[in-house]
């Protein structure tokens, strides 16, 4: 379904680049630095979650009747990529970059005696003798060669890309102007070309940083917990790469789901007025009546009934706890859609009082070739708008659901279900924080570039902002 | 007036009888109430005679919506559906799980709930407009820039950061107020400081954003230039005129929650322990009293569609234009 979703806006793209009045606003976002550099940091995310999605159950050792048997337990290529931090469980908690477990436990000592201090970790530090001594001189070491790897990464990476992209220009130009001369720049003189480009430049700079910032983070993790572990020793870095996903399925898988009902409803409701428009009018009040909150709660306590009703249907608790998400997602969509619908309701109206349409009726064009035609593309912007709209306020709302109670299975790895435990840490001390602001801060970054970006195609779609 | 205010009151009885018709097919066609009693009586090992029981003493045990063994008029009233969601319309809201009257309860928490939200609301609309109005006053300056940046990064915070945060921060590191609880008259003072602020804080980029949409677009207008060309200073044009006349998309989303304050918020409630109609809706939600909830979502929606008549009513008293008939 991921591979559809991921086939159906690659066809998109193309099918854009191909009208030069869809290109121009997309043209328009790519303009804007902050804009762009948000996309950078959301397509991160993207990738993490990807990763995470494509999963697999591993085959067990051969049994003896030859036949194979799969595990249990589900991972994904993320799961692969991150063996170091996901197997590296401690005892309990330990703080960020710790060597020492947070905890103080009884320990007898080589010449018998029981003394109470904080043990070592396991794998946290555990190359050092002498953590005290050693510990800054490691760290700044290796964030220092973390820093210098990612810069180079980061660089090399630069520079393929530039050349990839100079070939392609190339290619356009031979490939364009058969009998013209072909356009005489190197691949040095295209990047200085693009760093005149603002835009360009900011991406360059965050691309660096990034990879800088992956480098530390890499290095760092190979020997450390870098945001500490939790209360049953995992690290907190594993679990907030791994809520990604979740914050990302539900972001998308509800827009999907909320799509077809606002687009359908909503433009049915505007052209066809009469009754239709009344009984979806009436439908839709209904709905956003109910405050959204408890709509939510109501159905998701009634899903969770009928999901405890029938155990029989799920064969890992894995399972289950996708199928619970799936459903929350439904829930989120059949509850989210009546603003969408609405507005594409007014537009509609609009749109069919204006002299095209008119005309195209006068022709006696069908109406459904008349809604397809002539009314969805021109509702898209309004679409577009909203669905990124929508995105980072589900992924705070799932935060929200999930501390309510009703929102992803407890076993789920969210941003929600993190912060609802590590709610009661702050009351312990020391206090143990890292768990709390690892979900915060993550969660910060991927609200604040989904924001951004929606900003910057609001400010390129909208037309009521006049440009020439 | 008097004529428009009866229609839209009727004409919101087709919308309350929906909810009524969703919420009860939501509750007792998706699971039968056997599930629902096997649910609360825990999940395994519950004998059929238990289940009988618990559906007996909680009015369960009726058929769903037509009672064929019932005379006369009891043959539609003496099923599920009358009695437990068509007397919700006289405010008959039944009991919960544990036996108490759940439209007393809801009298009773009604109060503390009001006393987080109102101010909540109120202090939140002066502070948010004006933030508004200063950052349109220096529009496209850099300390506009500045106030957008900030109301961006502002809304990309998680609302559960500021409770927790606020918590932290003024509770337990400064031992300012106590971290939760709730006392009736004066001493109340102090167990709201808290909510409120963090109430005020969590929506203030936001809003302050959406104000600043309404403004900038109002600003664009002509009169606000006759107004300039008249020699007004600034700060009159922006008092005097452009706000006046802002009032009808502010009305618009403002006035729709007013009536809402009496659910209180479920979030503050709960994390304060405010003993408020919203964290009494989060303990239904996870002792999953479904009575409760039912009750909640119905009170809710009616309390939303007054908000819409009171927002009809509050665009002829600051556009004296708008006519209702």
């Amino acid at each position: 379904m991921i591979y559809l979703l991921l086939a159906t806006v690659l066809a998109a793209a193309l099918w854009i680049r191909k009208r030069p009045h869809l290109v121009l606003p997309w043209q328009r976002v790519a303009k804007g630095s902050v804009g762009m550099v948000s996309l950078l940091l959301l397509s991160l995310f993207v990738l993490v979650g990807l990763l995470d999605t494509l999963h697999y159950r591993a085959a067990l050792p051969e049994k003896s009747n030859g036949q194979t048997v799969y595990s249990a337990e589900v991972l994904s290529v993320f799961d692969v990529l991150a063996k170091g931090i996901k197997s590296r469980t401690e005892k309990t908690y330990s703080a960020p970059l710790a060597a020492y477990l947070y905890a103080k436990e009884s320990m007898e000592t080589s010449d018998g005696k029981i003394l109470r201090d904080y043990p070592r970790l396991r794998y946290g530090g555990a190359h050092l003798v002498d953590p005290q001594r050693e510990f800054l001189g490691d760290v700044l070491k290796r964030t220092g060669i973390g820093a210098l790897e990612g810069l180079l990464i980061g660089v090399l990476l630069i520079a393929i890309s530039n050349m990839l992209f100079h070939f392609f220009i190339k290619f356009r130009t031979v490939w364009s102007s058969t009998g013209r001369e072909i356009s005489k720049d190197n691949w040095i003189s295209t990047f200085t070309r693009a760093m005149k480009n603002k835009p360009f430049k900011a991406l360059l700079i965050t691309t660096l940083l990034i990879a800088m910032l992956l480098g530390i983070t890499a290095n760092l993790a190979a020997v450390y917990h870098v945001l500490g572990t939790d209360k049953v020793g995992q690290d907190v870095l594993y679990l907030a790469l791994k809520s990604i996903r979740t914050g990302l399925v539900i972001g998308t898988v509800t827009t999907l789901v909320m799509l077809p009902f606002a687009l359908l409803l909503g433009i049915a409701a505007g052209y066809l007025r009469g009754w239709v428009d009344d009984v979806i009018q009436y439908i839709y009040t209904v709905l956003s009546s109910i405050p959204s909150v408890l709509l939510i709660a109501a159905a998701v306590l009634m899903m969770q009934v009928y999901i405890e009703m029938h155990p029989e249907w799920f064969e890992t608790s894995a399972a289950r706890a996708d199928l619970r998400l799936l459903f929350l997602c439904l829930i989120l969509g059949v509850t989210s859609w009546t603003g969408l619908c609405r507005l594409l309701r007014g537009e509609t109206l609009k749109l069919r009082e204006l002299e095209y349409i008119q005309a195209a009726q006068a022709f006696g064009v069908s109406s459904s070739r008349i809604l397809t035609r002539h009314i969805v593309p021109n509702v898209m912007h309004i679409v577009l708008i909203a669905v990124v709209m929508d995105f980072s306020s589900l992924v705070l709302a799932e935060a929200v659901l999930s501390y309510v109670g009703v929102g992803v299975d407890p076993s789920t790895m969210s941003f929600g279900t993190l912060i609802n435990s590590a709610r009661l840490e702050m009351g312990r001390e020391p206090m143990v924080w890292w768990t709390l602001a690892a979900a915060f801060g993550f969660m910060l970054v991927l609200v604040l570039a989904a924001n951004l970006f929606a900003d910057a195609v609001r400010d390129a779609f909208d037309p009521r902002l006049n440009r020439t | 007036m008097i004529a428009y205010l009866i229609r839209r009151i009727l004409y919101a009885i087709p919308i309350l009888i929906g909810v009524n018709l969703l919420t009860f097919s939501l509750f007792f066609v998706v699971n039968t109430a056997d599930d629902m009693a096997r649910m609360q009586l825990g999940m395994k090992r519950v004998t059929p005679e238990a289940i009988e029981k618990w559906k007996q003493q909680h009015g369960y045990d009726k058929p769903l919506l037509f009672n064929a063994h019932a005379e006369g008029v009891s043959k539609i009233s003496d099923t599920i559906f009358f009695q437990k969601s068509a007397r919700m319309f006289a405010f008959d809201f039944g009991s919960s799980n544990d036996g108490r009257n759940v439209a007393r309860e809801i009298q009773t928490r009604m109060m503390p709930s009001l006393a987080i939200a109102l101010p909540t609301f109120l202090i939140g609309l002066l502070i948010y407009i004006t933030f508004a109005l200063l950052m349109t006053l220096f529009r496209a300056t850099a300390l506009d820039m500045l106030g957008v940046s900030l109301c961006v990064l502002l809304m990309s915070i998680s609302g559960l950061f500021y409770i927790i945060g606020g918590q932290f921060v003024a509770s337990k590191l400064w031992h300012w107020v106590p971290i939760s609880g709730y006392a009736g008259g004066l001493d109340s003072i102090k167990f709201v400081l808290l909510p409120v602020l963090i109430g005020v804080m969590g929506s203030v980029g936001a809003s302050s954003r959406w104000y600043r949409t309404i403004f900038l677009e109002e600003i664009g207008k002509d009169y606000v230039r006759t107004a300039r060309a008249k020699g007004l200073s600034e700060l009159r044009v922006l008092f005097r005129h452009v706000l006046k006349n802002a009032m009808i998309p502010i009305l618009t989303g403002v006035v729709v929650v007013i009536p809402l304050l009496f659910m209180g918020s479920l979030l503050t409630e709960s994390f304060f322990g405010i003993p408020g109609l919203g964290s009494y809706t989060i303990d239904a939600i996870n002792a999953q009293d479904f009575g409760v909830v039912r009750a909640m979502v119905f009170l809710g929606s009616m309390l939303y569609i007054a908000g819409l008549v009171l927002t009809d009513i509050s665009y002829t008293i600051v556009d004296p234009r708008v006519r209702l008939q």
